[in-house]
């Protein structure tokens, strides 16, 4: 890491066609889950706990689509010909590459507010660790990403503090951080491009993030009062549970299905037209 | 409704004579619908509890640094904490923000409308503003170019 802190960020251009292949892996799949955690949070609109609320919560979904766009947009320059258009609209649940956890049904909103902050919280790490690693575009993009991600976990941790000390809120809030913790997990899956670029130096390790992430996460939530399913090992947090993988090999929960065609139908029912 | 929510109120609850000295004293707030429920919980105090939301706060938005802050709206929120972070997507999510103040809707204080009329000018003031000393001023700036004109010729 620190060597590649040190090092002058390459330009994507520069770097041969085995890692350039593996980037746009990766990038594909933290496109992919921007843009399934904007289409969830988006079906709040008009149905958010409050007025207020409701214009924030949405406003933050449109956030993530614009994540995904910034993502969607750099794959341009590593060989993907098809528009961000086409890869929202057009691709079948299969060859998806987003983690399960975004593709969960919204739920009560304490699920849908504890899915958006640990979802937040793993991007937050890895967008840091972007910025700190050395592809030059990646990097750019993360920097204005994480920027945005402030006020997302400032958001959350004033929601989730306050469901957390309040009589009628800590039981869902606490219920929601038990059901998705797995599938948060399933965020860090392991995967072959990203370690081959991991061991290459552009990018840090699964490992490093979901240490990183179990760490920060693991202990703002403690301290809110809610019991993570994870225990403290001398300085690391170790998980209870078992991770919910295999979206980034693009197996997904049935519930994904569902979610593209609502998300899809209009695209589809003409992909010519112009918007 | 909204039209003037304090006017029963006011007529039928002050006692007799208070009025020969006009004062600024009504409760107000900010917003028409506060407004009423104010009036109504003042009407059947009773029935107070109708109004379930969180309260009310107001918000004031500074585009740059050194500006006013400036009034923008109002939003329910349990606390200030909790109204700065909404308030920053409902009011600042699109113009140019360095900073935002939010404050109770009930600590703020207004005159009524009723008492506009002491906002109204009866005489002329222009005599009283800047512009009224424009007339002033041209007619010395004449008065200096004449005198130029004056030392133009005598040369």
């Amino acid at each position: 890491m620190n060597d590649q802190e040190s090092s002058a960020p390459i330009a994507m251009a520069s770097m041969d066609d085995t890692a350039r292949a593996d980037l746009a892996i990766v990038v594909l799949g933290i496109a992919d889950d921007c843009m399934l955690q904007g289409h969830r949070d988006s079906e709040w609109t008009g149905l958010g706990p409050i007025l207020e609320e409701d214009i924030a919560f949405s406003s933050m979904a449109q956030d993530e689509l614009g994540h995904a766009l910034v993502w969607y947009n750099l794959l341009a320059g590593l060989g993907e010909t098809r528009s961000p258009d086409l890869l929202a609209f057009t691709r079948d649940a299969g060859d998806w590459r987003n983690a399960q956890i975004v593709a969960l049904p919204r739920g009560e909103y304490p699920f849908s507010l504890m899915r958006r902050h640990l979802h937040d919280l793993a991007k937050a790490v890895l967008y840091d660790g972007l910025i700190a690693c050395g592809v030059a575009e990646v990097a750019v993009a993360a920097t204005k990403l994480r920027q945005e991600k402030k006020y997302h976990l400032i958001h959350n941790r004033a929601y989730i503090e306050r469901l957390a000390r309040s009589e009628t809120g800590r039981g869902p809030i606490q219920a929601a951080l038990d059901e998705l913790f797995p599938f948060a997990l399933g965020l860090f899956e392991k995967q072959d491009a990203h370690d081959r670029l991991a061991a290459a130096g552009f990018i840090p390790s699964q490992a490093l993030l979901r240490e990183r992430w179990l760490d920060v996460t693991c202990s703002s939530l403690a301290a809110a009062g809610l019991r993570p399913p994870a225990h403290r090992a001398e300085e690391a947090w170790i998980p209870d549970v078992d991770p919910r993988v295999g979206g980034r090999s693009g197996r997904h929960v049935p519930e994904q299905v569902a979610l593209l065609e609502a998300m899809q139908g209009m695209f589809r029912s003409d992909p010519e037209a112009t918007w | 409704m909204y039209g003037d929510p304090t006017a029963d109120f006011e007529s039928d609850s002050k006692p007799d004579g208070q009025d020969a000295m006009p004062h600024y004293s009504r409760e107000w707030n900010f917003d028409p619908y506060h407004q009423a429920m104010a009036f109504a919980r003042r009407r059947a105090p009773d029935h107070a509890s109708a109004d379930t939301e969180w309260r009310v706060w107001e918000v004031f938005q500074q585009a740059k640094r050194g500006e006013h802050h400036a009034h923008v709206g109002s939003i329910h929120a349990p606390d200030a904490e909790v109204a700065l972070v909404l308030a920053k997507e409902n009011f600042a999510r699109r113009g140019a923000c360095v900073n935002l103040w939010v404050t109770p809707a009930d600590a703020i204080h207004a005159t009524d409308y009723e008492d506009a009329d002491v906002f109204i000018h009866t005489t002329d003031k222009l005599y009283r503003e800047p512009a009224g000393f424009q007339g002033l001023r041209s007619s010395r700036i004449q008065g200096s170019s004449r005198t130029t004109e004056a030392k133009g010729t005598s040369t």
